[in-house]
């Protein structure tokens, strides 16, 4: 019996092995990193038996191909794209008997940006601070896919004698991407213009967007000061302002510290959405809470 | 890849009406202080209630250099409440503490040594003397995995960034930005002025528990390494330990 894995026959424009991430330790300095779209993450695990824990690979817009060094099962979720097995189509959402050597060809994002696939037991890998995610700020976890990788499994235990559901139901991707956002903790660097701005203007999401955040094109926001804060601690979901003045929205590898002024925060339950607009969406940024506390 | 910043942009804020707490999305807050030593020690005092059981649970709490954020907890509520609370409460002054000063062994020999020297108008020599008899403290991490953004230094002893940042800092170069000082955990860009190297210490080892040496509110000691003839390994007699926060550069360098 070969050992159970894969190799990686087509590694794709970026290929990185992901789970949950390791939130907790921003104190230190390490980002949370993790899929960046969790539900579509926990979704693979869902329909291979697999704890939401266990890594799977997240693609970029390309897609990926990979051989089964053993038997096993792998599904893929998020971006819809077309998925063959040894070049024949197999379901997309759906879990598939892979035999030993058999390629899973997964097809570039026909929506959205990032497809995940989960293989029955996940990805192995030494686990960094508890996650087996790669980091791409920081460079922990194990390093993109590159072609001829191998990636070891932590099982080969196939899906049996368990009820599979014909079709998972997963919303496509929007042509608008619309994110809810509160106000704080720096609006009052920008102007009140610059606060108008960022809730009624239509931003395009950038090429230059990655794992780091997602940068947007559109107009300036007008700030009230000038200078930058001291370095201060980042949120998740920050929208953080540069001195060029278009938002960044700050997604799993964020740095943890910042001294450009966050104008507003979305929810992270927003972020999976964030994560699958791929370059020239239309972007919306809709005000949500009033602000609380003392500021 | 951010860079560390210093305070020397930062912008002068109207510190009257401080601490306050800022909202942060709906279930995180951002408290603003007026000075670090607050900053630390509100970071101190939050640590010790969440040990202790009485800090509504929160998964993040991150110190800055004036700021510290809290994010995730429970729910709304229990932000609100705390952001209601917090400013009145009475957090006791940062004391030394019990815990032993991580040591880390350095040679005084980096690149920007004589730049130092000639910004705080002392010796090379001075320049390791001071550093190695100042008590540090992690203020707050950043940057990197492992990085901590150590305060001790008076205020005076403050320098600007390199106004060409190095494309490459080797791992373990000790660096000074701003009022801070910096032991880069591994090879990367950097701006800080470098004067000196930790060649025995890793700041940052993930198969290691704690991976990270340094942690907000890590005391710390830098030893010197090189050189012992030159350098007394513990204060001379005739210059007491807290020379650093008594004298400036100037009579420090009019000392025999």
């Amino acid at each position: 019996m070969a050992q159970p894995g894969l190799e990686t026959v087509r590694a794709g424009a970026l290929t990185t092995v992901q789970d949950l991430g390791r939130p907790g330790y921003a104190h230190l300095g390490v980002p949370r990193s993790g899929a960046l779209d969790p539900a579509a993450h926990r979704l693979a695990n869902r329909l291979l038996g697999n704890p939401e824990t266990a890594a799977t690979l997240e693609t970029t817009l390309t897609g990926c191909a990979v051989r089964a060094l053993a038997p096993t099962t792998a599904v893929v979720t998020g971006a819809p794209c077309p998925v063959t097995a040894d070049g024949r189509p197999v379901p997309w959402g759906q879990p598939v008997r892979l035999a030993a050597g058999a390629v899973l060809d997964v097809g570039a994002a026909t929506h959205g940006v990032r497809s995940y696939v989960g293989f029955a037991g996940g990805l192995d890998a030494e686990p960094v601070l508890g996650s087996r995610a790669t980091d791409l700020l920081s460079g922990l976890g194990p390093a993109p896919l590159s072609d001829g990788d191998t990636l070891p499994l932590a099982s080969t235990r196939p899906v049996t004698g368990r009820t599979v559901p014909d079709a998972a139901p997963w919303a496509a991707p929007p042509r608008e991407l619309v994110l809810p956002v509160a106000y704080g903790p720096r609006h009052d660097w920008f102007t009140e213009q610059g606060l108008r701005t960022l809730v009624t203007a239509t931003y395009r999401v950038s090429a230059a967007s990655n794992r780091i955040g997602l940068r947007t094109e559109g107009p300036a926001l007008a700030r009230a000061r000038r200078g930058e804060l001291a370095s201060e601690g980042m949120p998740l979901g920050a929208i953080q302002v540069p001195p060029e003045g278009r938002p960044v929205l700050f997604l799993a590898d964020h740095p943890t510290t910042g001294g450009y002024p966050v104008i507003g925060v979305v929810p992270s339950a927003a972020l999976g959405a964030a994560a699958q607009a791929a370059p020239g969406t239309a972007v919306r940024f809709t005000l949500t809470g009033r602000i609380h506390g003392g500021g | 890849m951010t860079t560390p910043t210093g305070p020397a942009a930062v912008a002068r804020q109207d510190t009257a009406a401080l601490p306050v707490v800022r909202p942060v999305g709906s279930r995180g807050l951002l408290v603003e202080l007026a000075t670090a030593e607050e900053t630390e020690a509100l970071h101190a005092e939050l640590l010790r209630r969440r040990a202790e059981g009485t800090l509504p649970p929160v998964r993040e709490i991150v110190p800055g250099a004036r700021t510290v954020l809290l994010d995730e907890f429970g729910s709304r509520d229990e932000a609100r409440r705390l952001a209601a609370e917090l400013p009145g409460w009475q957090v006791p002054p940062l004391t030394g503490g019990s815990a032993e000063a991580v040591q880390i062994p350095v040679r005084y020999d980096g690149p920007d040594l004589a730049d130092v020297a000639e910004l705080w108008g002392v010796t090379p020599d001075e320049v390791a003397r001071i550093h190695a008899a100042t008590d540090f403290r992690v203020a707050f991490c950043g940057f990197a995995p492992g990085f901590g953004y150590l305060t001790g230094l008076p205020e005076r002893y403050q320098v600007p960034r390199r106004a060409a940042p190095r494309t490459r800092v080797p791992a373990g170069a000790v660096g000074l930005a701003g009022g801070y000082t910096g032991v880069y955990p591994r090879s990367s860009p950097g701006g800080w002025q470098l004067i000196g190297t930790a060649p025995e210490t890793v700041l940052w080892d993930p198969g290691r528990t704690p991976a990270a040496l340094l942690a907000p509110g890590t005391r710390v000691r830098f030893v010197p390494l090189a050189r012992p003839a030159d350098l007394p390994a513990g204060p001379r007699a005739d210059l007491p330990a807290d020379v650093p926060r008594q004298d400036g550069p100037r009579s420090v360098r009019e000392r025999p």
